[in-house]
């Protein structure tokens, strides 16, 4: 891997999001107004926004994230300029890490943008660490970009990326133990949300909320969120080969 | 043996299969420095996956390719390569320049050089407009841009006029003679047979058999015809692969 051609990547994935208004608008103006939505329809429940509110702050980036991630790659890979990248000097490792960079940077500046309203202005508010919430959405950013690029290899059109959202990310949201507390679920459900990695995210975001310094807990839930991460990316990996057969 | 010395790129006995369709069988060639080769055969011959294993995108079931002394595709033949796939292979959401510059930076080229080949495609009129607004033929002449890049020895080119208007096709047909006299090795695939007569040397493709390979003149000697397209259609609609001469 090199760090310059890395950069290269990121800076040119970066070049087409910025290129593109509409999407950049999308990206942060949507997330701050459903935020504020939330908070609107929470307003007469005391605590309910701050309990909600705080965990849903990386739920933003790893959705966004892994749709703009699996068409972007999808479109490298039906309009040749994958082909022609792996033509040339460059790696497999330095184009993962190209696009796990970038969007890694998109998906905190969103966090931060959404962070900002949430906490200034719709009166978000958590004895813990915002910090450390944020750290969590910016974990959940990289996840997303790595489950889109590993998703976007089972698709063969567009049609089909957007579909590997729900199929990759719902099930996630439904046991993640943000609906229902993960204890209260049937043992099977239980047992099937230890192997998703937004199990882990809803958990160190949660101990991030009453927490102000790094916990144990928190350092463990936050690390396996990324170990999900980095095997995501090299499935993703695997996928973009050299050679077609 | 003094073709290992010569020969810029030698194809041997090779065989793909795609599927259950054998899209290149046992196919062999030669290309020399300095000259320009012309592939010509109907669509579906299999052209475009020779192509693309020279350059080392496909996958070869059987036989040798050798690029400059090493495997086709191999890490260090890989950068004096350029290919110019039938696709655009460019970031429309990018422009000319900023597509250049991309591809420049994993060449490990200044940014001069991304300027140069903008100009040597005479796109410099348009260097700053998103590849999405460019016409067909602009579009064309970019990516010949990259294919140019890094001044390779050997290009690839897959049908780099198609589509154009004569005017253009004259121009490029002018630089690929250029690139050709300062020591290039060039292989263009063609569906007009008009601009075989500019070709140094033909390959005749059918089936994903190699029909003939040799000079204008042989080819008209042994179609028993002067006109390439009668001479083409003769051998094309001759005995099947194999059975020549």
């Amino acid at each position: 891997m090199s760090v310059r051609l890395t950069l290269a990547t990121t800076r040119r994935i970066l070049q087409q999001i910025r290129h593109d208004h509409r999407t950049l608008l999308l990206i942060f103006a949507l997330p701050t107004l459903l935020m504020g939505l939330l908070a609107l329809i929470l307003m007469d429940r005391p605590g309910a926004f701050d309990a909600w509110g705080a965990p849903l702050l990386g739920v933003f980036p790893l959705i966004v994230m892994f749709l703009v991630t699996s068409v972007a790659t999808l479109r490298e890979r039906t309009s040749g300029t994958l082909e022609r990248l792996l033509a040339m000097p460059i790696g497999r490792g330095d184009l993962l890490g190209g696009y796990a960079l970038a969007f890694s940077l998109l998906g905190t500046a969103q966090a931060v943008v959404v962070s900002l309203f949430s906490f200034g202005l719709f009166g978000l508010d958590i004895p813990g660490s915002a910090l450390l919430v944020g750290l969590v959405a910016v974990a959940d950013a990289l996840l997303g970009t790595a489950l889109g690029l590993a998703a976007s290899s089972l698709a063969r059109t567009e049609f089909q990326a957007v579909q590997m959202m729900p199929l990759m990310l719902f099930p996630q949201l439904i046991l993640c133990g943000l609906i229902v507390p993960r204890d209260e679920m049937p043992p099977v459900l239980e047992w099937l949300s230890w192997f998703m990695p937004l199990t882990y995210s809803i958990n160190a975001a949660r101990e991030a909320i009453v927490n102000t310094t790094v916990t144990a807990y928190y350092a463990a839930n936050l690390g396996a969120v990324l170990a999900f991460a980095l095997a995501a990316l090299a499935i993703g990996g695997l996928t973009l080969r050299r050679q077609t057969r | 043996m003094a073709e290992t010395v010569t020969g810029a790129v030698q194809v041997r006995a090779v065989t793909i299969v795609r599927g259950t369709v054998t899209a290149v069988a046992d196919a062999s060639l030669d290309l020399l420095p300095g000259t320009i080769t012309g592939l010509l055969g109907p669509s579906g011959s299999g052209k475009t996956t020779l192509m693309r294993a020279i350059v080392g995108s496909q996958y070869i079931d059987d036989g040798t390719i050798t690029v400059l002394g090493q495997p086709a595709g191999s890490p260090g033949v890989r950068p004096r390569v350029g290919y110019m796939a039938q696709a655009p292979a460019l970031y429309s959401d990018l422009t000319v320049t900023e597509n250049l510059q991309y591809f420049a930076r994993i060449y490990s080229l200044p940014m001069e050089r991304a300027a140069e080949v903008i100009a040597q495609v005479d796109m410099t009129y348009r260097a700053t407009a998103l590849v999405s607004r460019l016409s067909g033929g602009e579009t064309s002449r970019t990516s010949l841009a990259v294919a140019l890049l890094a001044r390779p020895s050997v290009l690839i080119l897959d049908e780099p006029t198609v589509g154009l208007d004569p005017v253009l096709r004259q121009s490029l047909w002018r630089m690929f003679r250029m690139l050709a006299d300062a020591g290039a090795t060039l292989l263009v695939s063609s569906h007009v047979m008009e601009e075989a007569s500019r070709c140094d040397a033909l390959v005749l493709m059918r089936e994903g058999a190699v029909l003939f390979e040799g000079t204008q003149e042989e080819l008209s000697e042994r179609a028993g015809v002067d006109d390439i397209e009668a001479a083409f259609i003769a051998l094309a609609s001759g005995p099947a692969a194999g059975a020549g001469s």
